[in-house]
């Protein structure tokens, strides 16, 4: 993918599919360690070891039309072709948790692009599902808990054009806070 | 700024819009690919686009929603226009830009967009 943000998009359709009710995701940026670490967590369905074992092969798939699923081999790839670390670790009926670092400053580390867009998307299409996405960067962080935002919706659909650009905007200013 | 006081107002004003039922005679279902495929061919800003432009020209008739993988990969990032009584349209190798035409000339004023259908653009 070109963009980070791309493959975090991917990976939580999988924790969608997985019919989680509780969607985590946190990007962590710390440029003296120069590591930028990707976690998506989810209590879903979580997989059992022997799945597990193989999900990272491309021609593992719970898919039925295809012999393919690559999401999570194309991760994979992205982050230890920056020399990162990549790790997945689930349990049947609890949840599953996907880990990707990636050295920061490396020349084939992708852009982090669009969050804003990514999560506009990933809420858009799954109002049911509560998703905490937080971004650290450095010592500063900024956090979107769909949570709060449908207390003060109260029975309104988050699925409404003009809240969707809410959303991206108060996202898009947010991250922009912990940038500068 | 955006600020929660912001998405009160909003809030307000839709619920006191008049309710218009989604799933009347009228009403057109855009669906667009989201597997794999489709976010790395260029899928979200497509669905970005799709839902800016409902909301713009406030189109309650008209609901986007994500599908899987269709299975012709390298035609993603593929739209598909399904309004009841006529035939689905499907269109492929979409992007922001085609996406806000077929908005315009397809959804608004009823004239398909042929040459971003599957029969004409994968010649």
């Amino acid at each position: 993918m070109l963009e980070l943000s791309l493959h975090v998009l991917d990976i939580v359709n999988n924790s969608v599919k997985a019919k989680a009710e509780r969607i985590e995701i946190v990007i962590d940026e710390q440029i003296e360690k120069n590591i930028l670490s990707v976690t998506i967590r989810d209590n879903g369905c979580g997989m059992d070891e022997e799945f597990l074992k193989s999900v990272t092969d491309p021609f593992k798939t719970t898919r039925t039309t295809r012999k393919v699923g690559m999401g999570i081999s194309l991760f994979k790839a992205a982050s230890e072709a920056t020399g990162g670390n990549f790790s997945i670790s689930s349990q049947k009926n609890i949840g599953t948790e996907v880990v990707a670092t990636f050295t920061y400053d490396h020349i084939d580390r992708q852009p982090m692009g669009d969050m804003a867009e990514t999560m506009q998307t990933l809420v858009s299409s799954n109002e049911n599902i509560d998703f905490i996405y937080k971004h650290i960067r450095n010592e500063k962080e900024f956090l979107f808990d769909t949570a709060q935002i449908k207390e003060i919706l109260g029975d309104v659909s988050l699925n409404n054009p003009e809240i969707l650009v809410w959303i991206r905007e108060f996202i898009e200013e947010g991250l922009q806070e912990i940038n500068s | 700024m955006k600020s929660l006081a912001e998405l009160e107002a909003i809030k307000n004003k839709i619920k006191n819009q008049v309710e218009i039922r989604r799933d009347s005679e009228d009403s057109i279902r855009i669906v667009v690919g989201m597997a794999t495929c489709g976010i790395a061919a260029g899928a979200r800003p497509v669905l970005s686009a799709l839902v800016e432009e409902v909301g713009k020209r406030n189109l309650a008739n008209v609901s986007v929603a994500q599908t899987g993988c269709i299975g012709m990969c390298r035609l993603e990032p593929i739209v598909e226009v399904y309004e009841a009584g006529k035939e689905r349209v499907t269109y492929v190798k979409m992007d922001e830009e085609k996406a806000r035409k077929v908005i315009a000339d397809h959804i608004v004023n009823g004239n398909i967009v042929t040459e971003f259908t599957i029969g004409v653009a994968d010649k």
